[in-house]
């Protein structure tokens, strides 16, 4: 009980005092699974837009694909990120590896699945008929995709946050390809676990509660956007 | 057109978040150096009072890689990593006679503790040396946790059940936790088990953990750290001159006073002692 009360005033402490490093770490964390969300965002649903509105062989394999993709463990991801940007592995040659460029790539390979596999669910569980009706009223090709997306904004902002949520939270792709390094690739839950290493406690729970409050904000935003136009 | 009405926004969106996720990299990129480094420099903080101030004299950024020593030596022998800090002499010195670290140097010392509950249900207090300790352990079955994750201190360790003639490998009260020091002391403070540890990393944590030194200064736990470079006939890619100036400030007469001063103030005693230049260390 002690731990959570030192932990409850610590984290206060640090949040009123605006702390420099603990802003700092909180804003890199911010940027990077920001960044990585808006990339995936981009892949994901123009890819997932692809799959769910034309059809080809092999296409509940790749959507299988998609679906195990969704639940890639991040350590797997950052051993494989980790490996191809060693010095002298194939793309050494970036010295990208201990960046928050890598933290980025790694995010990206982790959030794009998710997105693209709730868009293509989104986009299959629209009325199969609704694509017909929008061209048959003289729809082009783009309006009729821009149309699609409108009419699955609430699932689309779902996988959004989806996947940004699972780009903060993790931890084992960042602190292998960014090392956690103070003041350049440390976040906010690379920070929590050194700290936890350390035995500070209620540093780590500090960390640990300005991490949900973060995460809390920005999916209050997103839920605000979402739920902005709700169709009565 | 189509492209006018409703252009192709994920395309665009796309193109500009890529380069906004390569311009977040800073364009010092050149002067950085990678530091492969044990957790116990980093978790007792000794690295954070100690980098700032050579990136501030010498303009060099230091990424550090803490990792026990048995994989910061991996990475100076595949050539990840530029500048060595590590603490496992023997594999230290493998590595320079393979060719793969140049100019070895010793840093600073401290020593290994063997650490438990104060209750010392093993009885190892009066113990005649660590070896000793070790096999009252071994016959007591009392908890014992191991890092396992090749570190110096695991290294020390597996040499010491050697010594001691035992091996521990799947008896069950031989607990690994594959992890840091600083987690595998906090893991044995609440299972009130028995580990081995270096001086630094346990005083920095003992407010928290509840264990005792219950057994020290055998010579055999004499705990070294040694700065290497990597070697740049073996691999071009490294930065060898910001290595040799990182190598250069760890033994400097600055680096020094700092290493002996460093946690007085907060822990009442030393953690490192610093031995840069000593003619008697050179045996390790």
């Amino acid at each position: 009980m002690d731990l959570i009360a030192e932990g409850l005033r610590k984290a206060f402490e640090l949040i009123v005092s605006m702390d420099r490093e603990v802003l700092g770490i909180t804003w890199l964390s911010l940027k990077v699974s920001g960044i990585a969300t808006l990339i995936s965002v981009g892949i994901g649903i123009s890819l997932g837009m692809i799959i769910a509105l034309t059809s080809f062989p092999g296409k509940k394999i790749v959507i299988s694909a998609i679906n195990t993709g969704m639940g890639l463990p991040p350590v797997v991801v950052g051993l494989f990120v980790t490996v191809f940007l060693w010095r002298n592995g194939p793309f050494g040659f970036l010295d990208l590896l201990y960046t928050p460029s890598a933290m980025i790539i790694a995010q990206v390979i982790i959030a794009t699945p998710i997105v693209m596999g709730l868009s293509v669910a989104a986009l299959q569980n629209l009325p199969p008929k609704l694509r017909l009706q929008i061209l048959s009223l003289g729809a082009t090709r783009w309006q009729m995709v821009w149309i699609m997306i409108r009419e699955a904004r609430l699932p689309f902002m779902a996988a959004v946050m989806a996947g940004f949520g699972g780009v903060i939270s993790e931890i084992g792709a960042s602190i292998m390809v960014g090392g956690n390094i103070r003041g350049y690739s440390r976040v906010l839950t690379t920070a929590t676990v050194m700290e936890t290493g350390r035995g500070n406690f209620d540093v780590a729970f500090a960390l640990s509660i300005i991490l949900l409050l973060l995460v809390f904000s920005v999916n209050y935003l997103f839920t605000m956007i979402q739920q902005r136009e709700r169709p009565r | 057109m189509l492209f006018r009405k409703s252009p192709d926004f994920a395309l665009v969106l796309f193109l500009i978040l890529i380069s906004g996720a390569l311009s977040v990299t800073p364009a010092q990129q050149k002067k950085s150096i990678i530091l492969a480094t044990t957790t116990s420099t980093e978790d007792s903080g000794l690295l954070d009072v100690l980098i700032p101030v050579f990136e501030r004299s010498s303009g060099y950024i230091v990424k550090t890689i803490s990792v026990g020593s048995g994989q910061a030596l991996k990475m100076g022998e595949k050539g990840e990593a530029d500048v060595l800090l590590s603490h496992s002499p023997d594999a230290e010195r493998r590595l320079v006679e393979r060719g793969f670290a140049i100019n070895r140097r010793v840093v600073m010392h401290n020593d290994f503790v063997i650490v438990g509950p104060s209750a010392d249900p093993a009885g190892i207090r009066n113990s005649g040396s660590a070896a000793e300790a070790f096999s009252s352990i071994a016959r007591q079955k009392a908890l014992f946790y191991s890092r396992s994750d090749s570190s110096g201190t695991h290294a020390l360790e597996m040499k010491l059940w050697q010594s001691a003639g035992v091996n521990p490998e799947g008896e069950p009260w031989y607990r690994q936790t594959g992890l840091g020091m600083g987690q595998t002391l906090n893991v044995t403070a609440e299972k009130k088990g028995y580990t081995l540890s270096d001086r630094g990393t346990y005083l920095s944590l003992k407010r928290t953990l509840g264990l005792d030194t219950l057994f020290e200064g055998d010579p055999q736990l004499l705990n070294i750290y040694h700065v290497m470079e990597v070697n740049p006939a073996r691999w071009p890619g490294v930065n060898h001159t910001g290595a040799k100036a990182f190598a250069d400030f760890m033994v400097s007469k600055e680096a020094q006073k700092i290493i002996r001063t460093f946690g007085v103030e907060k822990f009442g005693s030393a953690l490192f002692f610093p031995d840069a230049g000593r003619k008697d260390m050179e045996r390790f």
